[in-house]
């Protein structure tokens, strides 16, 4: 029963990292980017190259993964997404859609449409017990290190000048343009930052979810339930939607696997009636 | 004046004869329509068998019965709708004598009717769900059919002192196939079975396995399709099932040698039956392995790529029975009944049904000069397809 809780929450973890940069770039932005999986699956490329090829240690593959996807999202920012911001909804879909399709041909084209496999060091593999939960080494990481990313997030977001110039920016661009922020390079950083962390999910994710050119359309389902579901406007959110979600999902496979992938699209539709505006968003007037 | 009247009377001729020429050339061809998927999740499916095609004819030359084999390569990207317009094209407009390949399930009965309809012999080399040969009178199949390798798989967990397994399958045709082929002998022999089913796209596998973990049975059976074997094999090793001493045990595929050496050493000790292991122990698999190898950049030959070698094969002997008469009824006759020696071991088309028949083997994962290696150790002999013979 702990277990299933545990590998629920771990899962949730990776969909948060997975999903949160979507939420900062949808929320945030009002950029609706659902090429986001694509630098996700960037991210796990690169992790997988680099200890497939380069021979580098796991842990040293994380934080290249985190700088692959932002240095890609800040160029793509610069030359792709900037010009679609002012455009409708509609034209973004389609446009990031297309990015996702290009993304999907050209790995399947550059890696291959095979499943990656990473082979993780020795300490992170196999499982302990305590007070009879059984804990997966490698899932106690991933919480680990998403708990400590939710957290320095949510602070960085809430307590830092960077937090506030960016939240100012996002009620009004105009007004906070006037006062001296750069809004624009505030834009693109916070959009660097989100590909960055999408990156890292799709690292962390090997493991749990597997790496084949198709996993930014695979997953896109669930980064968008977490992040409607949690609402776009704040951190804690969508942490809570990704973990409400993770439980859900693992719990429902195992409880009632007839029927187990379903249940988070239950569960979204029951939060969606409950409350419209995601989790904890305050209703808008 | 008279000179260029020359040339040109011997250029008119010239051409006639060319074109004459390659009309006999094209009566002296007999086309093969290979349909694979060569690109998408499967694609490790079509390179294997494609290699395993071109390495048949490099060894065996191309001309059997006074034709020449001609093979024409086709990408379905796995795509049922694919194949079938595929299919209909090489028959039409390249009029094949053989259409051949055919990754999964759905993408051989997508070509079953063309087949029918146009009586050309479909060579399955790789679907493996039992109806398929059913699907037309003109399918004949060198792959191997899931309840074919399941079902032994039961009879062994019981004389093996296992009384109660776990199955998990994918939720699809040769999924359900496993599944239940395994289950009903089990069942039969007095042995008590769980299952559960996982979706085909499925990201983790964690909460059947702790289901599995709960239930703590002597075994657990698995069939997933190869590509995702890894993931599974590694979660199977990250809960402890392991130690906990389940067994791992189930159709061949989740040890697919082409991703045992990337599955790595968590596939130890897991016990699978199986057609096809490249570590045979027979002259005709060490020489085919090797030679694979040598084609191929060292690529290890999987159990597709023993399909499309024999089926290969199959096409070559049933020209040579008919000297050379690509009439489809007369190829089918041909290949009935048709047996030989193949790098897996003895085997035979059953001149009832068009399906495989062959020994399965019981192996076991090891290292062998630090290469990891389904090892044969017990032989059931030339099993029959037990869905189609239960039928009659």
């Amino acid at each position: 029963m702990l277990t299933i809780l545990f590998d629920g929450i771990a899962y949730g973890m990776v969909l948060f990292v997975l999903a949160c940069g979507l939420s900062v770039t949808m929320g945030l932005m009002n950029f609706v980017n659902l090429a986001h999986g694509a630098f996700a699956m960037l991210g796990g490329y690169i992790a997988v190259l680099l200890m497939q090829k380069a021979g580098a240690p796991f842990l040293l593959t994380l934080p290249a993964a985190f700088m692959g996807g932002a240095i890609v999202g800040l160029v793509l920012e610069r030359l792709l997404y900037r010009p679609m911001y002012g455009k409708t909804h509609l034209d973004q879909v389609m446009f990031t859609i297309g990015i996702v399709f290009m993304a999907v041909a050209g790995a399947d084209y550059l890696m291959g449409s095979s499943q990656q496999i990473i082979r993780l060091p020795s300490w992170l593999q196999g499982r302990f017990e305590i007070a009879g939960i059984g804990i997966g080494r490698y899932r106690l990481f991933v919480l680990c290190v998403c708990g400590l990313l939710a957290f320095s997030l949510q602070w960085g977001f809430t307590k830092t000048r960077f937090g506030s110039r960016l939240r100012a920016s996002v009620d009004d661009a105009r007004v906070a343009r006037g006062l001296g922020i750069p809004v624009n390079r505030l834009f693109a950083l916070t959009f660097a930052i989100g590909s960055g962390l999408a990156g890292l999910g799709g690292a962390l994710g090997i493991e749990l979810m597997g790496l084949d050119p198709s996993f930014p359309l695979k997953f896109m389902i669930y980064f968008l339930v977490v992040v409607t579901v949690g609402g776009t406007s704040t951190i804690t959110g969508p942490f809570f939607a990704a973990m409400l979600l993770g439980v859900a999902d693992v719990a429902g496979k195992y409880y009632v696997p007839e029927i187990g992938a379903f249940i988070i699209y239950v569960l979204m539709v029951v939060l969606l009636i409950a409350r419209p505006e995601g989790l904890f968003a305050r209703a808008r007037s | 004046m008279n000179v260029r009247r020359q040339v040109l009377k011997s250029a008119l001729g010239l051409t006639l004869a060319a074109t004459l020429g390659s009309a006999a050339l094209a009566q002296d061809t007999a086309k093969v329509g290979l349909i694979l998927p060569m690109t998408g999740p499967f694609a490790s499916t079509g390179k294997q068998i494609d290699a395993a095609v071109k390495l048949f004819l490099a060894q065996n030359g191309n001309t059997f019965g006074g034709k020449k084999i001609e093979i024409i390569l086709k990408d379905d990207t796995s795509n049922a709708d694919v194949t079938r317009r595929l299919a209909q094209e090489l028959v039409v407009n390249d009029k094949v004598a053989f259409l051949a390949g055919f990754g999964l399930t759905p993408l051989a009965l997508a070509a079953a009717q063309v087949a029918t309809q146009a009586k050309v012999p479909e060579i399955v080399m790789a679907a493996a769900t039992a109806t398929i040969t059913e699907a037309s009178p003109y399918i004949v199949r060198t792959s191997f059919t899931l309840p074919q390798a399941s079902e032994p798989m039961a009879d062994w967990a019981l004389k093996n002192n296992i009384k109660r397994v776990f199955t998990v399958v994918t939720d699809y045709g040769p999924g359900i196939d496993a599944e239940t082929s395994f289950a009903n002998k089990f069942k039969a022999g007095g042995g008590t079975v769980e299952s559960v089913r996982v979706p085909l796209r499925n990201p983790d596998f964690a909460p059947f396995l702790q289901r599995v973990a709960d239930s703590k049975p002597d075994a657990l059976f698995v069939f997933v399709p190869s590509g995702i074997g890894a993931q599974f094999m590694k979660q199977y090793v990250e809960r402890g099932l392991d130690k906990a001493g389940i067994k791992l045990i189930g159709p061949g595929d989740v040890v697919d040698d082409d991703l045992l050496e990337a599955i790595g050493d968590v596939a130890l000790g897991s016990i699978t039956t199986h057609h096809y292991s490249a570590a045979h122990d027979s002259a005709a698999n060490k020489a085919f392995v090797a030679a694979f190898k040598a084609a191929n950049n060292g690529l290890r030959p999987n159990f597709m790529a023993i399909g499309g070698y024999d089926g290969m094969r199959v096409i070559a002997e049933a020209l040579k029975k008919t000297n050379g008469n690509t009439d489809g009824d007369a190829l089918i006759a041909a290949m009935k009944g048709m047996s030989f020696e193949s790098p897996r071991g003895p085997i035979l088309i059953d001149p009832e049904t068009r399906d495989i028949v062959q020994n399965i083997y019981v192996r076991k994962t090891e290292k062998l000069n630090g290469e990891l290696f389904n090892v044969e150790f017990a032989t059931i002999p030339m099993v029959k397809d037990p869905v189609k013979a239960a039928k009659k």
